[in-house]
C-alpha cells in the first residue's frame, strides 16, 4: 500500500487515544468510515488466503501501528515452564462468578442470556477444569471502567466481569447480558459490534487465547477493523456464537453456544513429528 | 478426522483492568519475604512511547528449576505457584515481586512473558532469561535479537526486563510449534 496512507495513519494512531470512547464530534480530523473501510477491503484483497489469525500489522486499526512486531515470529521449541500451564481450581473460583446478573444486589438492565460452549484443544481433547475470563460491555454499551467515557447509563446493577473453571468435559457456561455496541474513536462515527471478551489457559502456557466473542447477524461486522484483522471469512466466522433455543429458557434468558479451540499441545510423541519443521 | 480449527486471537481492548488484573497478582511471592527479586520493566510502541494499557503474565520455575504444578494459581495464600500478572502503569511500568528461577533440567533458566495490549491484535510471547544466560535458542539469534531477550541487573539487584512491541530495540517474539497464523 502507498507510503503515504501508513503515514497519516500513524499521525492519527497517535498516542493520546487511550480515551478511546471520547466523542468523535471533538475530534474533526477523524478520518471517515469510508475510508477505512476502502482499507479493509484493499488488506483483504492482498492477503494471502489460509491466515487463522489475526493480521497483527493492520493499520485501519490504528492502534495497532506502532504496536505490532514489525520482525517475523521466531520459531522456538517449547521448554519448561512454556509446556506447562498455571493451575486453577476450586479455591480460585466461587461458582457465583460465572452469573454476571447477581453480582450487584439486583437485576441488571438488558437482554438476560446464557453462553456456554466447550473448550478444546487443537488435538479435539477438552481442556478440563481451565479458568476461563470474560468481561463485557453493560446492555447500553457501557464499561464501568474510568476510561469509558461513552455517555451510556451505568448500570448500577452490573460489573461485566465473570469466572468460572470448565468442567470435566471441558464446558463452560455464564449467565449475563446481552452487551450493547459502543463508539469509539479509531476513525468518525466508528463502533464496535457487541462482543464479550474471553481469556482462557490450556494445558501448557503456548496455549494461552484472548479473544472476543461475537453475535450473529451483527450490521457492524463489515465496518469493524478489529474483527476484520481476520482476512478469511471462515476464521472470522469462529468467533461469532450461534443462538440456540435449546438453551433458552421459557420466560427467563436467550441462549447462546460458542465453542473455543487453542492450539494443540506437544505432549503426544507422535505428534511432534508434525512440528519438527517450520 | 481433521483436527477442529483453532479460534482466532482479538486484541484485549482497553477496559481489561476490572477483569484480568486482581489484588496481589504481581506478588509471586510476598514482598518481604527472603530471596525476592523484583522483574520490572516498560512496554515501549514504536515511537519510544510507553504504553500504558498492556497487561503481561509471567510463568516462570522456582528457584531450584522445579515447575509448580499448584492450584490456586490467582489465590496468594503463601504457595509459590509460578503464575503472575501485571498491567502497566500510566508510564507503561510492570514489576513482579518473585524468585530467580532456576533452570529446568539444565536448560538456561528464564522467566516465560506473555504480552497483551490495546492495539495488540494478539497475544505476543518472549522469555526473560538471566543476565549472561546462553543456550541453544540465544545462540541462533543476533547479538542485538538476544539482548532483547536477556534481563539486565539493575544496581539494586533487581531485574530490568522492557519490551519493545516495535522499533530499533524491537524484542524478540516467538512462535511455537503447532501456532498457526
Amino acid at each position: 500500500m502507498a507510503v503515504t496512507d501508513r503515514d497519516s495513519a500513524a499521525q492519527a494512531g497517535s498516542p493520546d487515544e487511550s480515551f478511546e470512547h471520547e466523542l468523535p464530534t471533538q475530534q474533526p480530523q477523524l478520518e471517515p468510515q469510508s475510508r477505512i473501510s476502502a482499507e479493509i477491503e484493499r488488506q483483504h484483497a492482498s492477503a494471502a488466503h489460509g491466515g487463522h489469525q489475526p493480521h497483527l500489522d493492520f493499520p485501519p486499526y490504528r492502534s495497532s501501528i506502532l504496536r505490532h512486531p514489525t520482525k517475523e515470529l521466531r520459531h522456538a521449541d517449547p521448554e519448561g515452564v512454556e509446556l506447562v500451564a498455571p493451575v486453577f481450581g476450586h479455591s480460585d473460583v466461587d461458582p457465583l462468578e460465572a452469573d454476571l446478573t447477581i453480582q450487584r444486589g439486583g437485576d441488571p438492565i438488558g437482554e438476560r442470556m446464557v453462553v456456554t460452549g466447550r473448550v478444546l484443544d487443537g488435538d479435539g481433547r477438552p481442556v478440563r477444569h481451565q479458568l476461563v475470563e470474560i468481561w463485557q460491555a453493560n446492555a447500553g454499551g457501557r464499561y464501568i471502567h474510568k476510561r469509558d467515557q461513552h455517555p451510556a447509563p451505568i448500570d448500577p446493577h452490573f460489573t461485566g466481569v465473570g469466572r468460572c473453571l470448565t468442567d470435566a468435559d471441558g464446558n463452560y457456561r455464564f449467565t449475563t447480558i446481552k452487551p450493547g455496541p459502543y463508539p469509539w474513536r479509531n476513525h468518525l462515527n466508528a463502533w464496535r459490534p457487541a462482543h464479550i471478551h474471553f481469556s482462557l489457559f490450556g494445558a501448557e502456557f503456548t496455549q494461552r487465547l484472548i479473544t472476543q466473542m461475537y453475535f450473529p447477524g451483527d450490521p457492524l461486522f463489515a465496518l469493524d477493523p478489529i474483527y476484520q484483522s481476520i482476512t478469511e471469512q471462515s476464521v472470522r466466522d469462529r468467533l461469532v456464537a450461534t443462538y440456540d433455543h435449546d438453551l433458552t429458557t421459557h420466560e427467563w434468558a436467550t441462549g447462546y453456544r460458542w465453542d473455543i479451540v487453542l492450539t494443540g499441545t506437544h505432549a503426544t510423541p507422535l505428534e511432534r513429528e508434525d512440528d519438527s519443521n517450520e | 478426522m481433521s483436527d477442529p480449527q483453532p479460534t482466532p486471537g482479538q486484541t484485549v481492548g482497553p477496559f481489561f483492568h476490572d477483569a484480568l488484573p486482581y489484588a496481589g497478582d504481581s506478588h509471586l511471592v510476598p514482598p518481604g519475604s527472603s530471596g525476592t527479586v523484583r522483574l520490572h520493566g516498560t512496554v515501549y510502541d514504536g515511537a519510544g512511547k510507553p504504553v500504558p494499557d498492556a497487561l503481561l503474565e509471567l510463568r516462570q520455575a522456582d528457584a531450584v528449576g522445579a515447575i509448580p504444578v499448584v492450584e490456586g494459581s490467582l489465590r496468594r495464600d503463601g504457595r509459590f505457584t509460578g503464575w503472575g500478572r501485571s498491567a502497566t502503569d500510566a508510564g507503561g511500568h510492570y514489576a513482579f515481586t518473585t524468585v530467580e528461577p532456576g533452570g529446568v533440567d539444565g536448560a538456561a533458566p528464564f522467566f516465560s512473558v506473555m504480552v497483551l495490549a490495546r492495539g495488540l491484535l494478539d497475544r505476543l510471547y518472549t522469555r526473560a532469561y538471566l543476565p549472561g544466560a546462553s543456550d541453544a535458542f540465544l545462540d541462533r539469534l543476533t547479538a542485538d535479537e538476544a539482548h532483547t531477550l536477556r534481563a539486565i541487573r539493575e544496581d539494586d539487584g533487581s531485574l530490568r526486563f522492557d519490551v519493545h512491541l516495535q522499533g530499533e530495540h524491537e524484542t524478540v517474539f516467538l512462535r511455537f510449534p503447532r501456532h498457526v497464523q
